[in-house]
C-alpha cells in the first residue's frame, strides 16, 4: 500500500500564477478552507515573466477607449471565434481587477495626473495596458502573493499535482507528490480550480518553464472534461535567437509598442508589404504615421509591426525562409533608431525597456540603445484549452473549475498581448467565486482509495522499470523537436499524420522510462512525470489541427492556405476521452452573438 | 566543441561533496545550460532550482566558484574555464539536495510583517492618485525578484545565523517599499527596530553587490529606514515631546 498524508478542504486551487492566486484569494473572502498547490516556489510562476501589461479599458489615456472596443479588439483578434460572453466579461471587468491590485500594494507607471499609465499593444485600438515598465507580470504576482499570504490560504510550494480524483461524477480531490521528499499527498476538496497556465515545454523554442506541460489540460482531460481549439498555440513573433542557450526567450511587445521596427537583412520594413484586410483601415500608411502613433498621437494609426502576433510571426517566418533572415535565423528588431526622434532616446529606452536592457546586455552582450536586436518566433501561450462555462468558470465535471490559460473561450484563434494578464484577473476571481459557491451548496464526496492505489503505483514504476527503459529528458527532447517541426507555425495533413504517429511511438517508450536515485528531490522522476501530461497535450495539438482544414489565428496550414472551409461555418475543435480511452474529435458552430454583441461588433468594424 | 569542468555540490543536509562533471560548452552558455547539461546527460537526478532562465524570477541562485549568483545570468564566457568551476548551493540556508535550499523561513518572514494598507480611495472609482516622481523610489524596491542572494550573502545571517533576530535584506527592501509607498497609513518602525533587528547590519553593503536587479539595498533602503527608526526613537527632541504628549 502506497503510504500518503489526507489534507481536508473546500475548495483546492492547482496552480500559483496570477490565475490560482487570484482564484484562492476570493475563494478565501468567506470562512472556507483554502488549499494553494504550486509545482515552485510562491512568486516564480510564468506570470512573472510577462512583461508588457495588462489590458483593461480604463481609459486613462485615451477617453475614447471603452469595454466595448476592447471586446471589439478581442474578437476581432481571435478572429470570431472566441466565446464572446467571456469576452463580455473580461472586457467589462477588467478595469475593476487592475483598480483592485492597487488597492492590495501594485504600483502602475502614472499618467501626468496621478492615475494609471496605458500603453499600446497589438491589436488594442487605444492605449490600454497598464503596465510598470516591462515588468508588469511582476508587479502583479507580487501585490497578490503579498495580499493572498494574509488570507489564510494554506499553500503549498513544490509540490505537483498528478491526478484529479473523482466520486461518481464529481470531482473530490486530488492526488499529487511533494518535490522534497517525494512523498505523496492526497487532497480532499468539495471544489477544484485549475489553473496551471500552458504547455511550452511541448515545443523546442520556447518562452515557457519546465513547469509548463500541460498539467491542468491533461488532468482535466483525463478526468472527463472537454479541451477545446487546441490547435491555436501561439507564436510569440519576437523571441530571441542569439546565443544558443537563450533562444527562445521571450522579448516584449512594449518594444514595438514603444516604437520599435522590424526589418529584415536589406534594412527594409518588411511589416508594411502585407496589411491584413481585418486591420487595413487601422493601419498606418507610412513609417512616419507609426512612429506618431507610438508617441499617443490620436489621430495616427498604428504601425504594421503592431498587428497581431500570429500575422507577425508568419511575416518573420516569411523573411527567413525568403532569404532576407538575419545572421542567426531571425530578423531585426530596432529600438535604438529611435534616437533620431527622441533627443534623451537612450535613457529613455532604458527607462521603458529596463528587463529588456538588461536582458540583452547580459545574456547577448547587445546594446538595446544602440543596436538591433536578432528575434525570431517562439512557442508562448495555448489559446485552446479547457472548456468552461464563461460565467463561473466550471468544466462539464461537476465541481471542476479552470481559469487563466489552461482555461480556453477569451482568445479565439488568436490572443491579443495584454488580455492573458487580465484574463487571469477577470476569470480567477470568477473561478474562486463559483468554485466557493459551489463548495458551500455541496457537501463533500468521499475519496475511493483503490483509486489512489492505482495512480501511485503508475507513478513509482519509473523506479522499477528495467535500466534499458529510455532516459525521461530523451523522450521529452524527442518529443519537442517533432512538435516543433511537425505541429509548428506551418502545419499540413501529412505533417500532422506523421506527428500523431511520433507521438503515439513516444508514448510506449514513455511507459518504460527509468529513473535512477531515489525520491528526493529528483529532477529525472519528475521529468518523466510531466512527460504523461505533454504527451495527451501534443496529442490534443495535433488531433485539433489536423481537424481544422483552414489557415486562420495562430494556425496555419499549407495544404488549406483559406480562412474557412467553404460550407463548414466558424466552429470550434472539442476533444474529449472515449470510453474506450482514446481522444476523440468533433466541431461545434460557435453560437450566435447576442443582438448587442453583433451590434458593438459591426459599430467597430 | 570545447569542454569544461564542473565541480557540483551533490548531497543532502546529512552528506554531501563536490563531483567532478566534464560537459561541453558553446558560445553564449550560462552555467545554468551546463547544469541542465549535466543533468540530462550524466546526472538525471542533480536537483536545481529554476524557472525563467531570463533573470525574472529568481529561482535559480547558488554559489558559483564562490560568489552568490543566478545560475541563469552567469555566461561561461565571464568565467576561467581552464580551471574547474564550482557550483554549490546557498550557504545560508539549510540544504534540501544538491544545489537546491530550504529557503522557508524567507517566505515566514514575510507572512509577520505588516501588510500594505492603504489610505481611503482619493477617487470615487476607488482609485488613488500618485505622482510619478514619488513612486520612481519604491518601483527600484519593486523590482526585487526574491532571489534570497542579498540574504545569502549577509553576514548577519550566513555567518552568525541570526535569522531569528534579523529580517535580513531582502526584507528590509520589502519594508521600505511599504513605508515609503505614498498611500500606505501603516507604522512599522517599532517592529524594524526590535523583531526586524534592523539594528543588525553594519552596511558592508554586500548585499547591494549582489543583487541582479541591481537595487540600491543599503544607501537606497535600508540607511534611510535606519534614519526613520532613529527618528522615531533617539531623537531627544521628539522624546522630550512625547514625554509631555504622552
Amino acid at each position: 500500500m502506497a503510504s500518503y498524508e489526507t489534507f481536508d478542504y473546500d475548495v483546492l486551487i492547482v496552480g500559483a500564477g496570477g490565475a490560482g492566486l487570484r482564484a484562492a484569494i476570493e475563494a478565501s473572502t468567506g470562512d472556507l478552507r483554502v488549499g494553494l498547490v504550486c509545482k515552485s516556489l510562491l512568486g516564480k510562476a510564468h506570470t512573472v515573466m510577462a512583461e508588457g501589461g495588462v489590458a483593461a479599458a480604463l481609459a486613462n489615456v485615451d477617453e475614447r477607449d471603452s469595454w466595448r472596443v476592447h471586446f471589439a479588439d478581442t474578437m476581432r483578434g481571435g478572429q470570431y471565434l472566441s466565446d464572446a460572453r467571456m469576452a463580455e466579461l473580461h472586457a467589462k471587468e477588467s478595469p475593476e481587477r487592475v483598480r483592485e491590485l492597487e488597492k492590495w500594494g501594485a504600483l502602475f507607471d502614472r499618467t501626468q495626473d496621478g492615475s494609471i499609465l496605458q500603453r499600446n499593444f497589438g491589436g488594442h485600438q487605444y492605449p490600454r495596458l497598464a503596465h510598470v515598465g516591462d515588468r508588469t507580470g511582476l508587479e502583479m504576482i507580487r501585490a497578490l502573493q503579498d495580499h493572498g499570504i494574509h488570507q489564510g490560504i494554506d499553500v503549498y510550494m513544490e509540490n505537483t499535482i498528478i491526478s484529479l480524483l473523482k466520486t461518481g461524477d464529481r470531482v473530490s480531490g486530488a492526488i499529487g507528490y511533494e518535490r522534497e521528499k517525494g512523498r505523496f499527498k492526497v487532497f480532499a476538496a468539495k471544489a477544484v480550480v485549475l489553473a496551471t497556465g500552458g504547455v511550452g515545454k511541448a515545443y523546442q523554442v520556447t518562452s515557457n518553464s519546465w513547469e509548463y506541460t500541460g498539467d491542468g489540460h491533461s488532468l482535466a482531460y483525463h478526468a472527463g472534461a472537454e479541451l477545446i481549439d487546441m490547435e491555436f498555440v501561439q507564436f510569440h513573433p519576437t523571441g530571441m535567437v542569439w546565443p544558443p542557450s537563450v533562444k527562445g526567450i521571450l522579448v516584449t511587445e512594449g518594444v514595438r509598442g514603444e516604437g520599435g521596427i522590424l526589418t529584415n537583412s536589406e534594412g527594409q520594413r518588411f511589416m508594411f508589404n502585407d496589411i491584413p484586410e481585418l486591420y487595413a483601415n487601422t493601419t498606418a500608411e507610412s513609417p512616419e504615421e507609426g512612429w506618431l502613433y507610438t508617441q499617443g498621437d490620436r489621430e495616427a494609426r498604428r504601425p504594421p509591426e503592431l498587428l497581431t502576433r500570429d500575422h507577425v510571426a508568419r511575416c518573420i517566418v516569411r523573411e527567413v525562409q525568403e532569404g532576407r533572415g538575419s545572421p542567426h535565423g531571425g530578423v531585426f528588431l530596432d529600438i535604438a533608431w529611435i534616437k533620431e526622434k527622441l533627443p534623451n532616446a537612450e535613457e529613455h529606452i532604458r527607462r521603458k525597456l529596463p528587463s529588456m536592457y538588461h536582458q540583452f546586455k547580459e545574456l547577448a552582450d547587445i546594446d538595446i540603445t544602440q543596436e538591433p536586436m536578432e528575434v525570431g518566433p517562439t512557442t508562448h501561450y495555448i489559446m485552446g484549452g479547457i472548456r468552461v462555462d464563461a460565467d463561473s468558470q466550471m468544466t462539464c465535471v461537476p465541481g471542476l473549475f479552470a481559469a487563466g490559460e489552461c482555461a480556453a473561450g477569451l482568445h479565439g484563434a488568436n490572443r491579443l498581448g495584454g488580455n492573458s494578464l487580465s484574463d487571469l484577473l477577470v476569470f480567477g476571481k470568477r473561478a474562486g467565486e463559483y468554485a466557493a459557491q459551489f463548495a458551500t451548496e455541496n457537501d463533500a464526496v468521499p475519496i475511493e482509495e483503490s483509486h489512489i492505489e492505482e495512480i501511485a503505483q503508475h507513478v513509482l514504476k519509473p523506479f522499477d522499470n528495467p535500466p534499458e527503459g529510455d532516459n525521461p529528458y530523451e523522450i521529452q527532447s524527442q518529443l519537442q523537436e517533432k512538435m516543433q517541426q511537425l505541429v509548428g507555425i506551418a502545419r499540413s495533413q501529412e505533417s500532422l499524420n506523421q506527428a500523431i504517429e511520433e507521438i503515439k511511438m513516444l508514448c510506449e517508450k514513455a511507459e518504460n522510462t527509468h529513473v535512477v536515485g531515489n525520491r528526493e528531490y529528483n529532477a529525472g522522476w519528475h521529468t518523466a512525470l510531466d512527460l504523461d501530461c505533454l504527451l495527451t497535450v501534443s496529442e490534443a495539438i495535433a488531433l485539433a489541427a489536423l481537424e481544422r482544414k483552414a489557415s486562420i489565428g495562430a494556425h496555419s496550414r499549407d495544404d488549406f492556405p483559406e480562412k474557412e472551409e467553404p460550407g463548414a461555418g466558424k466552429y470550434n475543435t472539442i476533444i474529449h476521452k472515449t470510453d474506450d480511452n482514446t481522444m476523440s474529435i468533433r466541431r461545434e458552430i460557435v453560437p450566435e452573438l447576442t443582438d448587442e454583441q453583433r451590434q458593438i461588433i459591426e459599430e467597430m468594424g | 566543441m570545447d569542454k569544461a569542468t564542473f565541480k557540483i555540490w551533490r548531497g543532502d543536509a546529512d552528506t554531501a561533496e563536490f563531483v567532478d562533471y566534464e560537459t561541453e560548452v558553446s558560445e553564449g552558455m550560462v552555467v545554468l545550460d551546463a547544469v541542465h547539461r549535466i543533468q540530462a546527460e550524466q546526472a538525471n537526478d542533480l536537483a536545481v532550482r529554476w524557472n525563467c532562465k531570463a533573470g525574472k524570477c529568481g529561482s535559480c541562485s547558488a554559489e558559483v566558484n564562490g560568489n552568490p549568483k543566478l545560475l541563469c545570468m552567469t555566461r561561461l564566457s565571464d568565467l576561467p574555464l581552464d580551471e574547474p568551476v564550482t557550483v554549490e548551493p546557498m550557504r545560508a540556508f539549510p540544504l534540501i539536495k544538491d544545489l537546491v535550499t530550504d529557503v522557508s523561513w524567507n517566505y515566514k518572514v514575510k507572512e509577520k510583517m505588516k501588510p500594505f494598507t492603504p489610505r481611503p480611495p482619493d477617487a470615487e472609482d476607488g482609485t488613488w492618485r500618485m505622482e510619478q516622481v514619488d513612486i520612481d523610489h519604491i518601483q527600484e524596491f519593486k523590482k526585487c525578484i526574491e532571489c534570497f542572494l542579498c540574504q545569502d550573502v549577509c553576514h548577519v545571517l550566513r555567518e552568525h545565523d541570526l535569522h531569528d533576530a534579523f529580517i535580513g535584506p531582502r526584507y528590509l527592501v520589502y519594508a521600505a517599499s511599504l513605508e515609503m509607498h505614498p498611500i500606505d497609513t501603516e507604522n512599522r518602525l517599532e517592529e524594524l527596530k526590535n523583531e526586524d533587528g534592523i539594528g543588525y547590519c553594519n552596511i558592508t553593503k554586500c548585499c547591494t553587490k549582489v543583487c541582479p536587479e541591481h537595487i540600491t539595498i543599503t544607501d537606497n533602503a535600508i540607511i534611510p529606514l535606519k534614519e526613520r527608526v532613529v527618528d522615531e526613537f533617539y531623537d531627544p527632541l521628539r522624546r522630550l515631546f512625547k514625554v509631555f504628549t504622552g
